[in-house]
């Protein structure tokens, strides 16, 4: 076995003890990269059965339309069921106030919808894909990570994980998040994808767009962008790292119209992918606060 | 980029507030360019506001607010890099005694081990207590780096004599053989570059020891050990028929028409496929996730364990082994634990503490009547039915278990049958 084979062995054990460990398990399905992976590596450990999960997606209602697009095919073509939250719907009923101002975005209204997704449908296991890489907090995160009833993640007093051995005991109304690519960084993921030829939305590649220069990258021009005075829409090469609300997901300038050129380029990049996310520049411990209140 | 040598490697440090862990490690990933520019940046920044000279290494592997804050590593935490010749996953933990359990979870998947001296110091208590955990959890490989040379003024004396101290212990509690590099995490020497302070050391440097460690010492003739994770039965189409058992190799390379046992009931079958993924496959070697369908229609399910039967795991209501109790309730007497070991659950009852083992001077004191948080005891543990084992000397995976609190959910300890 070579390392991706190991991680991929990995990731298939670990998607196999949810299935038998919980009740009711989820794949949270961003339409990004990672969780793409994820879903093929659910195809992979359970065939020639189908994938025993359905998919869920928590819709900002600000997407890029590709995302949908491909999400909505892929759960066809592999004949999974999926369900969606709404963010939409939790500001109309009043559970979440929108952020106003230039910088507003529905990132941090997510995970009042997810926790409230969750519990109406009785779920107690939502696979996320996740990395250790991505960020300094979530370098502590276990595979098996367990949330309380109010759906938060208390970092201090986590179930220590040894060997392959995985405790997902719960009580009634906590659950867990299951990170299956935990131990992959980006640079692995890539790999798998070219190695796998999985398909990813055509986003990720190399593509012309309307974009606008804010904060140190390039935020696609959409409905509901909301121009400063002396910012303008100017037209660009870019593609995008990561797939998150198209209104702080920033692209990068390329020319990477091909798997083998992307993973050529994220291999001599200098930046963190989640250096274009503005959600994650808000303050140095802004995902770790997030994610102790339930966020992905 | 493609990666030459294929195999991973994970390792665990440990280290003591003032030694020069997170310094190595910030060295390690800094050096071999595996830090991004925005963290870089993000670094200066802090190091600057905390009022440190130059980049303050050790804050690329703090993550939680209260580490930060505190300047200290509470909990394991897992770092990735990358070199041309191999992937690496750290286990970065603490190696303060009262966060033993976190050195032990972080040493429990780790293939290599590198334990920090300070060349000042030279064999600390802290030291003894890394090193016996290493070889407690069965780590293959132990690199001990003797650290801060430059503050010895790179003295060849002193670094024989801090080893030889070292070799002396380590010798006395059974480990083969350990390696010794001279380093200073701080100025870079002998961390990823060959430094020319120290002409007289004519070893590698820590990176390339690290890039040509064979990560498994697999001993040949383990048995054949299948966990059953699940059984898969489409029951539709072309797969009306199709019942096969999903799990990971565990032991010696399965092939298809190899005779198995299956445990607990002894009923004796032949691999008739593997399907790798999809893919359908002659054999699987150990660590391989694949689905096996045998021959004869027995009813088989998670928690059995498909084994060879001339070298078949130990079958028994009863084992003795080592314990680190991981919870901060105490243990509880006469309690009855959930057992996790492979895929099977089994409850337990620990009788007869046989000896707590002092960490720091190593000594098993006997007649302990209770365990807390950090402890590591011998004893016994009684199962309410069968459970299969290997010594984990042998098996690390089939050798090994944890209790789950009833009452709590919690993992309380994790055991190694002895």
């Amino acid at each position: 076995m070579n390392y991706l084979d190991e991680l991929e062995s990995e990731a298939v054990y670990v998607l196999r003890e949810v299935y038998a460990q919980f009740d009711n398990p989820v794949i949270l399905f961003s339409g990004g990269k990672d969780s793409i992976v994820v879903t093929h590596l659910a195809k992979k450990a359970f065939y020639p059965s189908r994938i025993p999960f359905p998919l869920l997606h928590i819709d900002t209602g600000h997407n890029f339309p590709e995302t949908i697009a491909f999400r909505n095919d892929l759960a066809s073509g592999l004949g999974c069921k999926l369900l969606v939250g709404s963010v939409q719907e939790s500001i109309d009923k009043g559970r979440v106030v929108e952020e106003q101002g230039k910088l507003a975005t529905r990132n941090a209204l997510q995970t009042t919808t997810l926790l409230d997704t969750l519990e109406e449908l009785r779920i107690d296991c939502a696979i996320g894909g996740g990395r250790r890489d991505e960020e300094k907090a979530r370098a502590k995160e276990r595979f098996f990570s367990h949330r309380d009833d109010f759906g938060q993640w208390d970092p201090k007093n986590q179930r220590p994980e040894l060997w392959n051995v995985f405790n997902g005991r719960h009580f009634e109304g906590e659950h867990f998040r299951v990170f299956p690519i935990s131990n992959w960084t980006e640079m692995d993921v890539w790999n798998y994808i070219k190695r796998e030829n999985i398909a990813i939305p055509s986003l990720y590649y190399a593509h012309e767009r309307e974009v606008v220069w804010r904060n140190g990258s390039w935020i696609p021009n959409s409905e509901y962008l909301v121009l400063d005075g002396n910012e303008r829409i100017e037209r660009k090469k870019v593609r995008f790292r990561t797939l998150g609300d198209i209104t702080i997901t920033g692209g990068i300038l390329s020319e990477a119209d091909t798997l083998e050129k992307i993973v050529d380029e994220v291999s001599v990049m200098k930046e963190t992918e989640r250096g274009n996310r503005a959600d994650d520049k808000r303050s140095e411990t802004a995902m770790e606060d997030r994610k102790r209140q339930g966020y992905f | 980029m493609e990666i030459s040598n294929n195999k991973l490697l994970r390792f665990t440090t440990a280290g003591s507030v003032d030694d020069g862990k997170s310094t190595l490690i910030g060295r390690l990933l800094y050096d071999s360019k595996s830090i991004f520019e925005d963290q870089i940046e993000q670094v200066e920044k802090t190091s600057k506001r905390k009022g440190h000279e130059g980049v303050d290494l050790a804050l690329f592997t703090d993550g939680l607010r209260d580490e930060r804050e505190q300047g200290i590593t509470i909990d394991v935490a897992y770092r990735y890099f990358t070199t041309p010749n191999r992937k690496f996953i750290i286990a970065d933990t603490p190696g303060h005694i009262q966060y033993t359990r976190n050195m032990v979870t972080g040493a429990s998947t780790a293939n290599a081990a590198i334990v920090l001296v300070d060349a000042r110091h030279g064999m600390v208590e802290q030291t003894k207590r890394h090193i016996f955990i290493a070889h407690l959890l069965g780590i293959p490989h132990i690199l001990i780096c003797i650290n801060k040379m430059d503050l010895v003024d790179y003295s060849e004396d002193r670094f024989y004599e801090v080893a030889a101290e070292i070799k002396q212990f380590i010798t006395a509690i059974g480990i083969e053989s350990g390696q010794f590099i001279p380093i200073s995490a701080l100025e870079g020497d002998n961390v990823v570059n060959k430094t020319k302070a120290m002409p007289w050391y004519t070893g590698d440097p820590l990176l390339s020891v690290l890039e040509h460690i064979e990560p498994d010492t697999v001993d040949h003739d383990l048995g054949l050990r299948f966990p059953v994770q699940t059984a898969l039965r489409p029951q539709s189409g072309t797969f009306r028929d199709f019942r096969g058992y999903a799990g990971r190799v565990e032991g010696n390379e399965i092939h298809v028409g190899d005779e198995v046992m299956v445990l607990p009931g002894g009923q004796l079958s032949t691999i008739s496929a593997i399907d790798k993924m999809g893919t359908s496959v002659s054999t699987a070697g150990i660590g391989e996730s694949v689905v096996v369908c045998i021959a004869d229609d027995i009813d088989v399910a998670r928690g059995n364990m498909l084994v060879s039967k001339h070298n078949a795991p130990r079958v028994g209501n009863a084992v003795r082994a080592l314990f680190c109790w991981m919870d901060e309730q105490p243990m509880r007497p006469n309690t009855k634990y959930i057992v996790r070991q492979c895929s099977d659950e089994a409850l337990g009852i620990i009788k007869g503490i046989g000896y707590r083992l002092d960490i720091n001077t190593l000594e098993k004191l006997e007649g302990a009547q209770t365990v807390a948080m950090n402890d590591i005891f011998e004893a016994e543990i009684r199962f309410n039915k069968p459970v299969f084992t290997d010594p984990y000397k042998r098996n690390r995976v089939t050798g090994s278990f944890v209790l789950i609190d009833p009452g709590t959910n919690r993992t309380v300890a994790a055991a190694m049958v002895q």
